[in-house]
């Protein structure tokens, strides 16, 4: 049968929306306000649009082989480089999420971001972030998607510091772009090597899968290697440990890009990563072990720090950091299809609560969540469109969350029941921070943020949307046989269900234990609320400094670093500048000495003159004696 | 012969030489001027009698310089009464306009 591929064809069309919106924005958008909105917006919708029909399509061909095109991009004698795209299952699952989010999430701006003077530069930034993820998902070779790779980094930096007269943000801004890059090292020499040792140089997913799915081609060695630098570079983006201490911070940026960037899409570029070069991490069961352990490492540290922060959105950002530790542990166990279910529904629930928080930030001016409080009665559809995405989150069901985490923990249980007992735990700090979150911001009496009012429509129509993805997108893989849908198209196989019952029952009663703990606490005051912090002081203290780790780094890096810089700048300041200022002096030195030859005096002139001659006839006759 | 005429105009060229670079007086400069000249006639009046090839080229040719010189020296005496009359001073020192 001829596959359909009639929107595939075209799917190049999807990143280029929103390109030619941020063109537009940066060409002619000085002046613009709500037309600039207006561009911005349509850029997203078109690229939905298309994403929403290739998804379709593939939809209805799950199983037709996957589009493909790509040119000769650089010829070099025999060498050739090719770049294309490739319309797979995984990328157009990726495509619709990404221009799902990136929609809503303009649609949000316009609300959230209307007094703000430079709008139009945020909607062509937001733009260019939407063009450079879409590329990347598109990408058919590694080389390409390393460029938007980086691209998307950039707009995450110009981002992050949009309100660039923060001191914050701008340190920020720093911060998110130097630590990605370290990770992005990594990826760039897991890059080099497969140039490397890959037949003919080829880069292309669809190579390297062939290559890496049998064995024996490229020694285990290497492969191992290349899959950890890979999961180096997905780290960095995703905010692994210990590559994670730039996510929280980069809360500083506006809301809504919290929740396009660092929720849902670019962080998810890690995951994305190592799913997309699976083969390689299926070659090497160290580089799976890695996965795996790193992933369920950050899942429970981070939850365990979002128990104690006090700002709204740094407890979702921690709670972003360990959600994306999940992803790894299911990529790590060997479920594929588990760890790209938790992004899609991550997706979902994290922009909801991001969009949330933003909307609570937009009314009562704090992010203190002890400022807080009582909002729920002025804020309804707020409150209600939040809590639906905290208990998506938490995994009750039947939200999203609940069937995604329950596949992860599934997997885990079968494969290594250690990790299946730390991803139950962090399920718990994760319903206990939220239910934390939920009370002290929505329940209880007003705090001393004081009156607050429901955001606009323009923002809680996304809210309303995301809200409805967050409950429904569950369903789209459910743990009976002959119900995992998702898993089935994106791999080909379903996934096994093995003990899945005791699973849904665990991760259910912990998920309530852990609201029922949160709302004694917080809500009926059952348990003092320094419980904890009265017995044992040291150990709040070691969360909220969040285990030390940005201290650790700034002794150990920042200071060493520092003082070579500070090494460096001397050297050039005295070696380097005082060569220059030696030679300029010197020139300027003989200057003054030409002048002081020029004092209008005819004598002087002609005593030089007869001076000159005298040296020209000294060295005319001292010819002689050389 | 030669040499002690050639020594007698080169220690008049000297004099001359200092003299013009050294004083203030702007009619001794012009007189060391016609010094270092007349150190020049004295050379060729030399050569043109103890030369390797004597002729009356050389004789000529300083009786040409003498009326020159002559001619230059009006000119230059000229010029100097009209720079006292206008600065009132004879003071080469005091005539730096180029620096100006």
């Amino acid at each position: 049968m001829e596959p359909v591929t009639v929107y595939s064809q075209y799917a190049w069309l999807i990143p280029v929306f929103p390109l030619v919106s941020f063109i537009v924005l940066t060409a002619f958008g000085r002046g613009m306000r709500s037309a600039g909105m207006l561009i911005g917006m349509l850029g997203s919708l078109a690229a939905l649009v298309l994403s929403v029909l290739v998804l379709l399509e593939r939809m209805t061909n799950g199983d037709s082989p996957e589009y493909n095109y790509s040119f000769d991009w650089i010829t070099i004698g025999d060498f050739q480089l090719n770049a294309g795209y490739d319309v797979t299952n995984l990328s157009a699952l990726m495509l619709f999420v990404v221009s799902v989010v990136a929609f809503l999430v303009n649609l949000y701006s316009a609300g959230y971001l209307k007094e703000d003077e430079r709008i139009t530069v945020f909607f062509g930034y937001v733009a260019l972030f939407t063009f450079s993820m879409l590329g990347l998902v598109l990408s058919d070779n590694l080389l390409t998607l390393y460029m938007f790779w980086e691209l998307v980094g950039v707009c995450s930096f110009l981002l992050v510091g949009f309100w660039y007269t923060k001191p914050e943000a701008r340190a920020a801004a720093k911060k998110a772009f130097i630590v990605t890059r370290v990770g992005d090292v990594g990826l760039l020499i897991a890059v080099l090597l497969l140039f490397w040792y890959m037949p003919e140089h080829d880069l292309s997913f669809a190579a390297i899968e062939n290559v890496f799915g049998q064995t024996g081609t490229i020694a285990q060695g290497i492969t191992t290697l290349i899959a950890i630098l890979i999961f180096v570079g997905a780290a960095g983006k995703s905010g692994q440990f210990p590559l994670h201490v730039w996510l929280p911070d980069a809360m500083e940026g506006p809301t809504p890009i919290s929740a396009l960037i660092h929720a849902a899409t670019m962080v998810a570029a890690g995951v994305f990563l190592v799913a997309r070069t699976y083969s390689i991490f299926e070659a090497s069961q160290a580089a799976m072990d890695t996965v795996a352990y790193v992933g369920a490492f950050t899942a429970l540290f981070a939850a365990t720090i979002g128990l104690v922060q006090n700002d709204i959105k740094r407890i979702l950002a921690y709670s972003t950091v360990s959600q994306l530790g999940y992803m790894m542990l299911a990529l790590g166990v060997g479920s594929l299809s588990g760890g790209i279910f938790h992004l899609f529904t991550h997706a979902f629930f994290k922009a909801l609560l991001f969009l949330g928080a933003g909307s609570v930030i937009h009314a009562v001016h704090t992010q203190n969540i002890h400022e807080m409080g009582g909002l729920g009665r002025q804020m309804k559809i707020t409150a209600w469109t939040f809590g639906i995405g905290a208990l998506a989150l938490t995994g009750i069901p039947p939200f999203s969350g609940f069937w995604s985490k329950d596949a992860i923990l599934a997997v885990a249980l079968d494969k290594n029941p250690f990790l299946f007992a730390v991803g139950i735990l962090t399920a718990f700090f994760t319903a206990l921070y939220m239910a934390r979150l939920y009370f002290l911001v929505f329940a209880g009496k007003s705090g001393a943020a004081g009156k607050a009012h429901e955001s606009p429509a323009v923002m809680t129509i996304p809210l309303v949307v995301l809200a409805a993805f967050a409950a429904l997108s569950g369903f789209v893989e459910l743990p009976w046989a002959g119900m995992g849908r998702l898993g089935a198209w994106l791999t080909g196989e379903e996934a096994a269900h093995s003990g899945s019952g005791l699973v849904l029952v665990v991760s259910t009663a912990i998920g309530l234990l852990g609201i029922y703990l949160g709302w004694l606490i917080y809500v009926k005051g059952a348990i003092p609320r320094d419980f904890i912090s009265s017995r044992a002081p040291w150990l709040v203290r070691l969360l909220e400094r969040k285990y030390y780790i940005d201290e650790l780094y700034h002794a150990v890096f920042t200071v060493g670093l520092r003082a070579s810089g500070r090494a460096l700048d001397a050297f050039d300041t005295y070696i380097v500048g005082g060569a220059v200022r030696l030679i300029s002096g010197a020139a300027v030195w003989a200057g003054r000495a030409g002048t002081r030859m020029q004092n209008g005096q005819v004598q002087t002139y002609g005593l030089w003159t007869v001076i000159g001659l005298l040296a020209l006839i000294l060295a005319i006759a001292g010819r002689r004696f050389w | 012969m030669l040499p002690s005429y050639l020594t007698m105009a080169a220690i008049l060229f000297c004099i001359g030489l200092y003299g013009a670079l050294t004083k203030r007086n702007a009619v001794i400069v012009l007189i060391s001027v016609e010094l270092m000249l007349n150190a020049v006639n004295l050379n060729l009046v030399a050569f043109s009698k103890y030369g390797v090839v004597p002729s009356l080229t050389g004789q000529i040719f300083s009786l040409f310089t003498i009326s020159v010189a002559a001619a230059e020296v009006a000119v230059g005496i000229a010029i100097l009464i009209a720079l006292f009359r206008a600065r009132g001073t004879i003071n080469v020192d005091e005539y730096d306009e180029m620096r100006r």
